[in-house]
């Protein structure tokens, strides 16, 4: 294993989030606050609570579930798409670096940034609504599966992107708007019975649903189910890396 | 160590693009271990193809590379930390700064983080002062700069310099050329391309000359130009000449436009053309007031080289 590559790798990303501070930090904080200000103060007065849990303190594991998946995404796929525009993923692979230390590195830097960004998020909903964590060991978890699934799948896009269009769609078209009809805002209970059925085929369910459990013992669906589900993302995602590259898809011709 | 020993070996080496352009056919090269060996071919002819292949950024079709007796697919982590590439494009992280570009470049081919060892290539490239300047603010001379000490930072026995001064100014190009000679003594074996052909001809050992894919010819840089350079002898006349003496006309020469001029073109080991010649004009009665003597550039043989594999 060549760990000063990947530590190569790692500190260099991390290191585009301090250049990126605001960018990092600071707007998803705000983001959360406006979040809070409208979907807990405004539309919570309307709903006092779901499944005996405040409809503020509620909406917190789906708001963070909402960022990391963001988050993740953005972060892997601009940190593999930037070098290929700009031509410097030369070096890496030059380098006598095997593509898993490759994605360690990348997909690593990707998910810490999000797990930063994720709790930050729930200290600042912290200072907004008292939360409890029933399962904290299951939460962390969530978190970091979460995390590391959707920063491959980020990888994943950012080597499939060749403009930065095509790096944009994904995220904007599917993976915000799965997060959002994901039960980020609401429990899919509260959905007719033939809605229920169709959130169903949202991978994106699961998560929130298994994560907001690791906070409430409230789930939509099976913990079980939901880690299975992740799981199973985690497995598809790690199985594309090994075919990018195997074939050197998008990256060696 | 013997400078003949083979650190590259290249065998049978072929590339075809998806879109069926053929950049490389059936490539043999051996690079000498510590030799700065220069390839030449016109744009398009293969040069970073090969290169490519040798560092892995393209994938090999057909034939074996092999580096210090390491195949480079299979024993890639061995061969790759071998090399630095300096590439033909101005390529880096924009915002990042100098040190930490160069920082990075050591701990991904494998390198402990060795702040000496960095000090020293900044110095060594004049970059000592820019360290912590973002690339993005660099001149594209800096920039080139910050590539080559990219490529050194993880201490190589092997670069690639991929058209090292397109776009560089004469100074610069004279400390990077001062970089390369120093390498060399250091034991370093450089592969560079150039479209500045005078500068291989100043700094190569060995030369090899591809087009359209193919290696048209590998030589020793001053036996190549012994071979195949050819020297031309003007002479200055004091009269003008209607016509060629036909006693001249055994020997390659022509007469300028202004009638004033004898141009003889002679191979450079021919021993006893020019003393001929002046003795047949001396016998002819002709007088000349000046003679000048011209030697083909590698330049001029890299160009009819290439025009003769087109015809």
């Amino acid at each position: 294993m060549n760990y000063p590559a990947i530590k190569a790798i790692y500190i260099f990303e991390m290191s585009r989030m301090r250049r990126t501070l605001f960018q990092s930090i600071v707007s998803p904080v705000i983001s959360t606050t406006l979040y809070f200000v409208v979907f807990g103060a405004a539309i919570g007065s309307r709903i006092t609570e779901i499944d005996g849990v405040s409809y503020g303190s509620f909406i917190v594991p789906g708001l963070i579930m909402l960022s990391i998946l963001t988050e993740s995404v953005s972060n892997a796929s601009f940190g593999i798409y930037f070098p290929k525009f700009s031509g410097s993923i030369y070096e890496v692979l030059s380098a006598p670096i095997s593509y898993i230390e490759i994605t360690i590195g990348y997909v690593g830097a990707a998910a810490s940034k999000s797990i930063i960004v994720g709790s930050i998020i729930l200290l600042t909903a912290n200072l907004f609504v008292p939360i409890q964590i029933a399962h904290p060991i299951w939460m962390i978890t969530f978190l970091i599966l979460t995390a590391i699934s959707f920063s491959l799948l980020g990888f994943i896009l950012g080597i499939w992107a060749d403009n930065w269009e095509k790096l944009a769609i994904a995220p904007t078209l599917i993976i915000t708007p799965l997060a959002f009809l994901g039960g980020s805002f609401y429990s899919i209970t509260m959905l007719p019975p033939f809605w229920q059925k169709i959130t169903l085929l949202n991978p994106v369910v699961y998560l929130i649903s298994g994560f907001r459990w690791s906070f409430y013992e409230n789930a939509d669906v099976s913990v079980y189910v939901s880690v299975g589900m992740i799981g199973l993302f985690l497995l598809i995602c790690l199985m594309l890396v090994w075919f990018i590259f195997k074939t050197g898809y998008r990256l060696r011709v | 160590m013997s400078i003949m020993d083979s650190i590259i070996q290249i065998k049978n080496l072929s590339k075809t693009y998806a879109d069926g352009f053929q950049a490389l056919n059936s490539i043999n090269l051996d690079i000498n271990k510590g030799e700065i060996f220069a390839l030449l071919g016109p744009n398009g002819a293969g040069k970073t193809t090969l290169i490519n292949m040798i560092c892995g950024i393209v994938n090999i079709q057909d034939g074996m590379v092999s580096v210090d007796g390491h195949d480079v697919v299979r024993d890639y982590r061995k061969t790759r930390s071998m090399i630095g590439l300096v590439p033909q494009e101005l390529t880096s992280e924009t915002f990042e700064t100098v040190w930490g570009t160069v920082s990075f470049s050591r701990g991904l081919f494998g390198k402990k983080q060795d702040t000496l060892y960095v000090e020293k290539i900044l110095k060594a490239l004049s970059l000592w002062e820019k360290k912590d300047n973002t690339i993005l603010t660099l001149s594209g001379g800096m920039k080139r700069r910050v590539l080559i000490a990219k490529a050194l930072a993880h201490e190589p026995k092997i670069i690639f310099l991929d058209e090292p001064t397109a776009g560089v100014d004469v100074e610069l190009r004279q400390d990077m050329w001062e970089v390369v000679r120093q390498l060399k003594e250091e034991g370093v074996t450089i592969i560079l391309t150039t479209h500045y052909i005078e500068e291989a001809e100043q700094i190569a050992d060995r030369v090899g000359v591809i087009n359209h894919g193919e290696l048209i010819l590998v030589q020793e840089k001053n036996s190549l130009m012994l071979e195949l350079g050819q020297k031309h002898l003007q002479i200055n006349l004091v009269n003008p000449l209607k016509v060629i003496p036909a006693s001249l006309m055994d020997f390659r020469v022509e007469l300028s436009a202004c009638n004033k001029i004898l141009i003889y073109t002679y191979d450079k080991n021919d021993d006893f053309g020019v003393s001929s010649i002046l003795e047949l004009l001396s016998s002819l009665g002709i007088a000349y007031h000046d003679l000048d003597t011209k030697e083909s550039s590698l330049e001029e043989i890299f160009v009819d080289l290439v025009n003769r594999k087109l015809t």
